[in-house]
């Protein structure tokens, strides 16, 4: 889980900063959209690297849920008779107890980005599009449930990274009862800068600011 | 002036019993009995009326042995914090409260009968290398191996644990890896624990997944429910000594 998780927290790192581009406007945006195919030349042929790296982040994520999936197959086998009365969670941290759904969320929401946005089978500028064209056609006002949609799913990886950001470290034996204040302070900032930097996009476009 | 509770009580004859939940009405209880005399309470009548007694785990009853625990409202040693069950007074609850009693809830503790379940599993965990094989002989002179106070005090923190399972209660996934952490922690920060270091670590955390224990997934309800405050760097220390080891 702390391995896979570091990978895919880097490359939303990446993509909240390539995603910011699009407020210096089109051109800007369409030239690092095309820096991404291109990026490696001229000692890679064209995409390779770009290939490389969707090749790393895909086994990323089927890694991390198969560690959740088995993580989660393991507990049910451990406690196999349930408590009659709720549990109450005494160590707090509402973001702890929902990182399993809000994988699943994560996880339909990421399909959806997909066919969205890259592939344009659910956008109106579609395939053809430009990825700005995509990208302001695909949060118009008009499709106001899309940006919804987007806002929820950002949200919850924020709530994911708060608690996995730490618990990466504490899992690799990294974390000790001097560096659990701050750590968790810095997940709380991460998350919250990747939260803001992904809604600052669509926000953006629905009040029209990119247009 | 005595309380009266109703009680909610997990009742098992026996390990292949299906048990159930069984209400009990407990008057007169006084707010200064620890829940375990509250229990005795309700037995001594319950033996009277021809009943069998709630069965549950007791010895010492001054918060020190790790036998007695129960998952009161939910919660492992009830909600008092760093308090064993033996050692939660009455005074804690209100009168005419609802309480449900439930044993331990964990595949690798089977339920014995009623509130009692079988730790065994601890035990095994333990003797696949909490300890140390070398005579150390008696105490040293003071000095002679120098020990820093920090890993002293912390060494020292993480023995005191009990070896309950109030952890493994807590913990949504049923891990055990508190209980584990500390036994590799307390030994790992000492001298005499660094020959075996490498292969403790590794022969007790496969142990414990042997058990049937679930994985640690850093919910921290473990430390939060432990009688003897337990911390959580002590799963970050057992992690560092097996990755060490698995090196």
């Amino acid at each position: 889980m702390a391995v896979t998780g570091a990978i895919l927290v880097l490359f939303l790192v990446g993509h909240m900063a390539g995603n910011l581009k699009s407020f210096f406007g089109a051109e800007t945006f369409n030239a690092y959209a095309e820096f991404l195919r291109t990026m490696g030349e001229p000692i890679l042929p064209r995409r390779v690297l770009l290939t490389v790296v969707e090749v790393v982040l895909v086994a990323a994520v089927v890694l991390h849920m198969w560690s959740a999936i088995s993580l989660a197959r393991r507990a049910g086998k451990a406690r196999p008779v349930k408590y009659a009365a709720k549990r109450k969670s005494q160590a707090g941290g509402y973001a702890t107890h929902i990182m399993r759904w809000g994988g699943v969320t994560i996880v339909l929401f990421v399909v959806w980005h997909l066919l969205d946005l890259t592939f344009g089978v659910v956008n109106p500028a579609g395939w053809d599009g430009t990825p700005y064209e995509r990208l302001a056609q695909g949060f118009d006002p008009s499709r106001w449930w899309v940006t919804l949609f987007y806002v929820v799913a950002v949200v919850m990886v924020g709530l994911h990274l708060r608690h996995g950001l730490w618990s990466a470290f504490q899992t690799l034996g990294l974390a000790s009862s001097r560096s659990y204040r701050p750590l968790k302070a810095a997940a709380a900032v991460v998350s919250a800068v990747l939260v803001l930097g992904f809604l600052a996009v669509p926000v953006a476009v629905m009040i029209g600011v990119i247009k | 002036m005595g309380m009266n509770l109703t009680l909610k009580v997990w009742r098992q004859k026996g390990p292949e019993d299906k048990g159930r939940m069984v209400t009990y009405r407990v008057e007169d209880v006084s707010p200064d009995m620890s829940f375990l005399e509250m229990l005795d309470v309700l037995n001594e009548r319950l033996i009277l009326e021809g009943d069998d007694p709630v069965a549950f785990d007791h010895d010492c009853r001054e918060g020190i042995c790790g036998m007695c625990g129960m998952v009161i409202n939910g919660v492992a040693h009830g909600e008092q914090v760093a308090t064993t069950t033996c050692q939660l007074h009455m005074r804690h609850f209100e009168d005419n409260a609802v309480i449900t009693i439930e044993p331990w809830r964990a595949a690798p503790f089977p339920v014995v009968k009623d509130l009692v379940v079988d730790r065994s599993a601890f035990d095994r965990i333990i003797q696949a290398g909490g300890f140390v094989s070398v005579p150390a002989g008696s105490a040293p002179d003071a000095h002679s191996v120098p020990v820093k106070k920090v890993d002293a005090d912390a060494a020292f923190d993480a023995a005191t644990c009990i070896g309950c399972g109030a952890c493994v209660a807590a913990c949504p996934n049923g891990s055990a890896s508190l209980f584990t952490a500390a036994k590799i922690t307390h030994l790992s920060l000492l001298p005499q624990g660094q020959p075996e270091r490498d292969s403790r670590a590794v022969a007790m955390v496969e142990q414990m997944d042997a058990e049937g224990f679930g994985g640690c997934t850093n919910t921290g309800e473990c430390t939060a429910v432990c009688p003897k405050g337990i911390p959580l760097d002590t799963i970050a220390r057992m992690n560092r000594d097996y990755l060490r080891a698995a090196k």
